[in-house]
């Protein structure tokens, strides 16, 4: 899933579909089809930036070399922020 | 003459280019561009005329540069933008946070920009600014960790806030850090070294360090490369080369206005005349103009005696200042001068700060401007 800060990336899509086995190859898919889009989420320690978040199934994610079911949803949104 | 000038103005909230007729008297507005963005810097190739980049985030989203070749029609992100080595241990690893200051290279490089980050950073693109390295001389300087400590900074965070080359030289460059003060390399950022002597640092056990000071801006006088200007966190200084001890020339500013600001603006053609804007850096540190009445001060003795030029401003109860980046020159005969402000309104002045008018109000909070042929 796809937050509105980066549906520009993508054309506009809210979802798109991405393969690999681990978060962090899930991401290097995504830059791949929508170059970018990684390192407004990802910085260059592969963290999740601060006023991100990223959860696979339900559960909160931030390890890229976690494992990632086929099949799973991948959810990006962008944190309560203020300013 | 003066001639059409072009205004590329970053502010909190997204980035505007305002265009004047020959006479710099109406202005056209185009933008917003990338609306909700942090823009740091929008900056012109001087080289092409035509290459703008710009530093962009968002509150969310991680930093970019955003490149356009056509005067700000169409933009096209940084396919590979500023960003630190993956460290060793990743979890402590320095990230960008945002990109600060955009500076084309030397003229005999065309295609090569510079640009200075949050955490202070350096980084050079050889292709235009579409891929960015990090410049190991100044990141992996063994130094780094005494001339960036931990914890330092401002409010936005510690700045890599300034880059300037010698038009002589490309190898030659200066920066300007918020937590190390101002240092030079002599071999194209391949080594660097501290040049601070003389200049205070009020916050620190050593109030005249080697390093360790916070040097808002920079800036070489046009005429008289020799000569660098600098606005520090503690006072106006003037440094002749090659001499290496900065003289403190805001001393001789009223001491109830004294000579705390961001930025420091030398006249192109006159190596003796800058102007500066001062912000009250007493007590708490408001950062507002002093007594809420705004003022640029210019001096024409190479910073002996400043004079006061505020017709225009308001007079009382106006409580802008003017950031790092957002007060600049636009190089024509009588020379313009801009200011953007921390409230988004723009002013100008058509007579070397004679007097001033706003030319924009309303927008975003201003964090650069930038003056430009159009």
């Amino acid at each position: 899933m796809i937050p509105s800060q980066l549906q520009s990336y993508c054309g506009g899509a809210s979802r798109v579909e991405a393969e690999g086995v681990t978060i962090g190859a899930v991401f290097d898919d995504l830059d791949r089809r929508f170059p970018g889009l990684k390192f407004r989420v990802i910085d260059e320690q592969d963290r999740v930036r601060r006023h991100m978040r990223v959860f696979v199934g339900g559960e909160a994610a931030c390890d890229m070399a976690a494992a990632i079911a086929d099949g799973a949803e991948l959810m990006i949104f962008g944190a309560l922020s203020g300013g | 003459m003066a001639s059409a000038t072009q205004l590329l103005i970053g502010t909190r909230k997204g980035a505007w280019i305002f265009k004047s007729d020959a006479d710099r008297r109406s202005w056209s507005i185009d933008g917003p561009h990338f609306l909700g963005s942090v823009i740091n810097h929008l900056v012109l190739d001087p080289r092409d005329g035509r290459t703008l980049l710009m530093a962009a985030k968002t509150g969310h989203l991680g930093p970019t540069i955003f490149r356009s070749t056509d005067g700000g029609k169409t933009w096209a992100e940084a396919v590979r933008p500023p960003a630190f080595p993956k460290a060793a241990d990743p979890a402590s690893g320095r990230a960008v946070d945002h990109s600060f200051w955009l500076e084309p290279g030397h003229a005999s490089e065309p295609g090569v920009w510079w640009a200075g980050t949050s955490p202070p950073g350096l980084f050079v693109s050889e292709d235009g600014g579409a891929t960015w390295d990090s410049v190991s001389g100044f990141n992996d300087h063994p130094m780094y960790d005494k001339w960036v400590p931990e914890g330092a900074g401002t409010p936005d965070g510690a700045l890599l806030n300034q880059i300037v080359i010698d038009p002589r030289d490309a190898a030659h460059m200066y920066i300007a850090t918020s937590t190390g003060g101002v240092f030079e390399s002599r071999d194209r950022a391949r080594t660097w070294g501290p040049l601070n002597r003389g200049v205070e640092a009020n916050f620190m056990p050593d109030p005249y360090p080697e390093y360790g000071q916070d040097a808002h801006y920079i800036a070489l006088s046009p005429p008289k490369l020799d000569r660098i200007w600098q606005q520090n966190h503690c006072g106006i200084y003037r440094l002749d080369r090659p001499g290496e001890t900065w003289e403190r020339i805001g001393k001789a500013m009223p001491s109830e206005v004294g000579d705390i600001g961001f930025t420091i603006i030398p006249h192109p053609r006159d190596p003796d005349t800058a102007w500066v804007f001062p912000m009250d850096g007493t007590d708490v540190w408001p950062r507002t103009s002093p007594g809420g009445a705004p003022a640029v001060y210019r001096t024409r003795d190479a910073g002996a005696s400043w004079e006061r030029q505020d017709s225009g401003f308001p007079r009382e109860q106006a409580w802008f200042t003017v950031k790092r980046q957002a007060f600049c020159a636009d190089g024509h005969d009588p020379l313009g001068l801009y200011l953007g402000a921390t409230n988004g309104e723009v002013w100008m002045s058509d007579d070397e700060g004679g007097g001033w008018r706003r030319v924009a109000a309303h927008l975003p909070e201003i964090y650069s401007v930038v003056a430009a042929p159009a």
